[in-house]
């Protein structure tokens, strides 16, 4: 599935300290009780892999950390610092978050170089000028330099994503959320946006990842989160959650994703 | 027609200024279509933020003004503004006329807009101003830079449909005692009842040829204009 030969990196040090914290965190859609008591603790420098069935309510947890999604109880809480319910402090909590959407979501109406300056600019207050490198600096990091004038309409799916991930990175974010960034993309294409969050991961970058990739959860992951029904069923590091996992829901799960 | 009917219908031209009528259409169309996308764009924003009481206040008008016939804003404008509060626009008694009719067209169609841009801003998929928010921008810069950017290229043929109904709206100035195409028409029926058909299609000729260039051109801008995605 995915190629990527370099070792997996040394799990953190446990006494690092918590970067982003969820502490009973529950949510309804309706009836529908989407997330149930939720605790999760992402330490600095840490990728958290999340896997579960579509509906398990992984996408819902992705966006909570941010406030894209509204919860109903419990805390989140980024740097020791709860998130802010509106308003400025909002707005400056999210430009600290870094976040790649399933279906890219870059600026329509900009060019590649523009949807990654707009938020230095805007919401940082970088000079233009400055942004300006940074942004190009950034495209030629993520393999994409020499789309910087075009628009997103013209670049494919995998270049679309890696300006994604780069307009994120702008931001100089403390951590970067993945919200199923493979799973609207050709085969072919995948492994250049998995290629680019290998990295990284490598230079010491925080992820949490919602993903069907399990050769990226294997190889990049120190850790997997396993969620089932709006609850973290199984928590554990790659190698032991993927050959010997605890809970029938994950065996049940694993295999049905792995026989093909 | 014989050389007789052509030359009272040209004698016409010469008792009427009829250019300068529709020169006063021309006029009223294009300030009242300038004031009335900057109130719809504001109305609009005010319909799509996330404050309660904007929103309710930005539906509340475009609700009110919406289903008001056009002249009776009109008349309100002139009797009631100028009339009873005595609102003058400006000294000169045409050009306060004139200013009062730019204002009640402006009110008026200031709601279509407002609708023509809401239904643009429902072409932007949700994940636009997700990505705003998650860069770190507020309800406003995300509107501003975003959102509404492109919500005017997804709106720029419902926007030439109210240009188009704001131009021959503009006729209705004629309540607020504003001397336009159509209130010249009707000096001319009453003074020339000898060529009224002609009259009626010399009037509506002109209207054809003022609004078949808006509607051309707002088709050829919605085509260039649209957002690839």
């Amino acid at each position: 599935m995915v190629d990527i030969s370099a070792a997996p990196p040394a799990p953190t040090d446990t006494t690092s300290d918590a970067l982003v914290e969820l502490r009973g965190v529950d949510k309804h859609f309706g009836a529908l009780h989407v997330l149930q008591h939720i605790d999760l603790t992402v330490r600095r420098g840490e990728v958290v892999v999340i896997i579960g069935p579509s509906g398990s309510g992984k996408s819902t947890l992705c966006r909570t950390i941010n406030r894209l999604e509204t919860i109903d109880s419990g805390t989140i809480a980024l740097d020791g610092v709860p998130l802010p319910a509106e308003g400025r402090a909002l707005a400056r909590l999210r430009a600290d978050v870094g976040m790649v959407f399933q279906s890219f979501n870059l600026f329509a109406h900009m060019t590649v170089l523009q949807n990654v300056v707009l938020g230095q600019v805007k919401a940082k207050g970088v000079k233009p000028s400055a942004a300006k490198k940074i942004a190009i600096d950034l495209l030629d990091r993520v393999g994409v330099r020499d789309q910087a004038d075009k628009l997103p309409a013209q670049l494919s799916g995998g270049q679309q994503q890696r300006v994604a991930i780069a307009r994120a990175l702008a931001m100089q974010p403390k951590v970067m959320l993945f919200d199923e960034p493979t799973s609207a993309l050709d085969p072919e294409m995948i492994n250049e946006v998995l290629d680019v969050m290998v990295g990284l991961a490598r230079d010491g970058m925080t992820m949490i990842v919602v993903t069907h990739e399990m050769g990226f959860a294997r190889k990049a992951a120190n850790r997997v989160v396993f969620m089932d029904g709006g609850q973290i069923v199984e928590e554990a590091d790659p190698e032991t959650f993927f050959t010997a996992p605890k809970s029938d829901r994950a065996r049940d799960f694993l295999s049905k994703i792995l026989t093909h | 027609m014989d050389d007789g009917f052509l030359q009272q219908y040209l004698s016409l031209f010469d008792e009427f200024d009829v250019l300068a009528a529709f020169w006063v259409n021309i006029q009223l169309t294009f300030f009242a279509g300038i004031l009335a996308l900057i109130l719809g764009t504001l109305l609009a924003t005010m319909r799509i933020s996330p404050v309660p009481s904007l929103r309710w206040a930005g539906s509340t008008y475009v609700t009110l003004l919406r289903n008001t016939p056009l002249t009776i804003i009109m008349v309100f404008c002139v009797l009631g503004l100028w009339g009873q509060l005595g609102i003058t626009l400006s000294p000169d008694f045409t050009t306060n006329f004139f200013r009062l009719a730019v204002v009640g067209l402006t009110v008026y169609h200031a709601a279509f807009v407002c609708e023509a841009l809401r239904s643009g801003v429902n072409t932007v998929p949700v994940g636009q101003a997700e990505a705003a928010r998650a860069i770190g921008l507020s309800f406003w810069p995300a509107a501003r830079l975003v959102i509404l950017p492109q919500a005017f290229r997804g709106s720029v043929a419902p926007l030439g449909n109210v240009l188009i109904a704001l131009t021959k709206n503009s006729t209705v100035a004629a309540a607020a005692s504003v001397a336009e195409a159509s209130s010249l028409m009707r000096t001319m029926i009453e003074f020339r009842p000898d060529v009224i058909v002609a009259i009626f299609l010399t009037f509506a000729l002109g209207f054809v040829l003022i609004v078949v260039p808006i509607g051309l051109a707002t088709t050829s801008f919605s085509r260039r204009l649209t957002v690839a995605r």
